[in-house]
C-alpha cells in the first residue's frame, strides 16, 4: 500500500522536526533517501534546490515533489496530508493548553536541549549534498573523480554569502549559472 | 454569522496570498501573517501574537503551517485552521506538482543539468553558511552541555549513520532530564 507508506513517512517527518526550515531536511533525507530509496540522492538535492526558489515549507514541497513521482497526484495528496497532520493535532492541542497554563519549562527546556542536535543535523545532511555535488552519487571519493569546477563554485559562493552577504536564491543561481558557463567553455 | 464568513473568507486569502509570495522559510511568513493580521486588521493582540508565534516555533513540523494552525485556531476554531492550512497548503502544492511534472522532461536537458548541478554546489555553499552560523551562536553562549550534544548529534549522524529521529527522541528526554534536576536544585 503505496499512500499509506507515504503517509506514514511524512507523517514522521512532520512529527520529528523542530524548529522549521533546514531541520526537516536530514529528516526527509532518511526517509526519502535512506530507508525507503524513493529518490537518488542526487535527485534529493535537485529537491532542496527547487524548494529553496519556490515559497512554501521544504516539507510540504518534498512531500508533493516525492509523492507525485512515486504515485502520482493522490500520493501527493497522502504525503503532504501525512505531513501536516501531526501538527494540526499538536499545535491546536497547545494552541488550546496555552489558554491555560502560559508557562512551559519543561518545553523550554527541551527545546534548549533540541537546537544544538538540529544545527549539528542539518550540518551532516549538508554534507551529504556537498559530496553528492562533488563526487557525483555513487559517491566513490577519490582526488581524480573530484569535480574541481564545483568545489570551485561551493568556494566562491561560500565568500559571497559570508563576506558579501549576498542573497541565498541569488547565489545559487549564479552557481547554476558559473557551472553552464564553465562547462560551455570546457566543451 | 455574516461576519464569521467574513473571517473565514479573508483568512482564507490571507495564507493564500503569503504563502504564495513568502520566500525564505517559516520565519518570514509568521512575521508578514504578524503585520497582516496584528497591524492592519486588528485581530489579534500584539502580545499575544507573539505567544502563538513562540508555539509554531517550537511544535513539531512546518513553521508556516503551524502558524496558519494557531492564527486558524485563535481567530475562528477548529474551522479556522482548516481553512487557514488549505490556504498555506495550496500554492506550494500546486507550484511543485507543476514542476515535478517538468522535472524529468528538464533534467535530461543538457543545460538545465549543469545548472542544476551548479546549483547543488550553491545549496550546499548555503547550509554550509547557515550551519555556521547557527552553530557559531551556540558556541558563544559557552553553555558546556548544548556544545557537547551538538558535537555527540553531529558524529551519531554523520559519522556513525544514526537515524535521525533516535536523535531528537534522545535529546528530548535530555530536555525533560534537565528540567527534573534543575527543579530538585531549585535553580529554574
Amino acid at each position: 500500500m503505496i499512500y499509506l507508506q507515504l503517509f506514514l513517512s511524512f507523517l514522521q517527518i512532520g512529527l520529528f522536526s523542530f524548529g522549521g526550515g533546514y531541520a526537516a531536511m536530514p529528516l526527509i533525507q532518511g526517509q526519502v533517501v535512506t530507508t525507503h530509496k524513493w529518490l537518488s540522492m542526487a535527485e534529493f538535492t535537485d529537491l532542496i534546490t527547487i524548494s529553496q526558489m519556490t515559497p512554501g515549507p521544504i516539507a510540504v514541497n518534498s512531500a508533493t515533489f516525492v509523492g507525485i513521482k512515486i504515485a502520482g497526484v493522490p500520493g501527493a495528496f497522502a504525503a503532504t496530508f501525512g505531513c501536516i497532520f501531526p501538527s494540526c493535532i499538536i499545535v491546536t492541542l497547545i494552541a488550546k493548553m496555552y489558554l491555560k497554563y502560559q508557562k512551559m519549562a519543561m518545553l523550554q527546556e527541551v527545546l534548549r536541549s533540541l537546537r544544538p542536535a538540529v544545527v549539528a543535523m542539518i550540518a551532516s545532511a549538508g554534507i551529504s549534498i556537498l559530496i553528492t555535488a562533488f563526487w557525483g552519487s555513487s559517491a566513490n571519493i577519490t582526488l581524480s573523480g573530484t569535480k574541481f569546477s564545483l568545489v570551485f563554485i561551493f568556494l566562491i559562493c561560500v565568500v559571497l554569502l559570508q563576506k558579501v552577504k549576498m542573497n541565498p536564491i541569488w547565489v545559487m543561481l549564479l552557481a547554476g549559472v558559473m557551472k553552464v558557463v564553465v562547462s560551455y567553455i570546457g566543451g | 454569522m455574516e461576519r464569521k464568513k467574513n473571517v473565514l473568507l479573508k483568512l482564507f486569502l490571507s495564507t493564500l496570498y503569503l504563502s504564495a509570495f513568502t520566500f525564505g522559510g517559516g520565519y518570514v511568513i509568521v512575521t508578514l501573517m504578524k503585520k497582516k493580521l496584528v497591524d492592519d486588521y486588528h485581530w489579534i493582540e500584539e502580545d499575544e501574537m507573539l505567544d502563538l508565534v513562540a508555539i509554531a516555533q517550537s511544535a513539531p513540523g512546518p513553521i508556516a503551517v503551524n502558524g496558519a494552525i494557531v492564527v486558524g485556531y485563535k481567530l475562528a476554531g477548529i474551522m479556522g485552521v482548516l481553512v487557514a492550512i488549505t490556504g498555506t497548503i495550496i500554492p506550494p502544492f500546486m507550484i511543485i506538482a507543476i514542476i515535478s511534472v517538468c522535472y524529468n522532461a528538464f533534467r535530461n536537458n543538457y543545460f538545465v543539468s549543469q545548472m542544476l548541478e551548479g546549483m547543488q554546489a550553491g545549496v550546499g555553499a548555503v547550509i554550509a553558511s547557515v550551519t555556521y552560523e547557527m552553530g557559531a551562536g551556540i558556541v558563544v553562549n559557552k553553555d558546556i552541555i548544548s556544545i557537547l550534544i551538538m558535537i555527540g548529534a553531529f558524529t551519531a549522524a554523520c559519522v556513525f549513520g544514526v537515524n535521525v529521529i533516535c536523535i531528537v527522541l534522545v535529546c528530548a528526554v535530555l530536555g525533560m532530564l534537565r528540567t527534573l534536576a534543575g527543579k530538585r536544585r531549585g535553580t529554574t
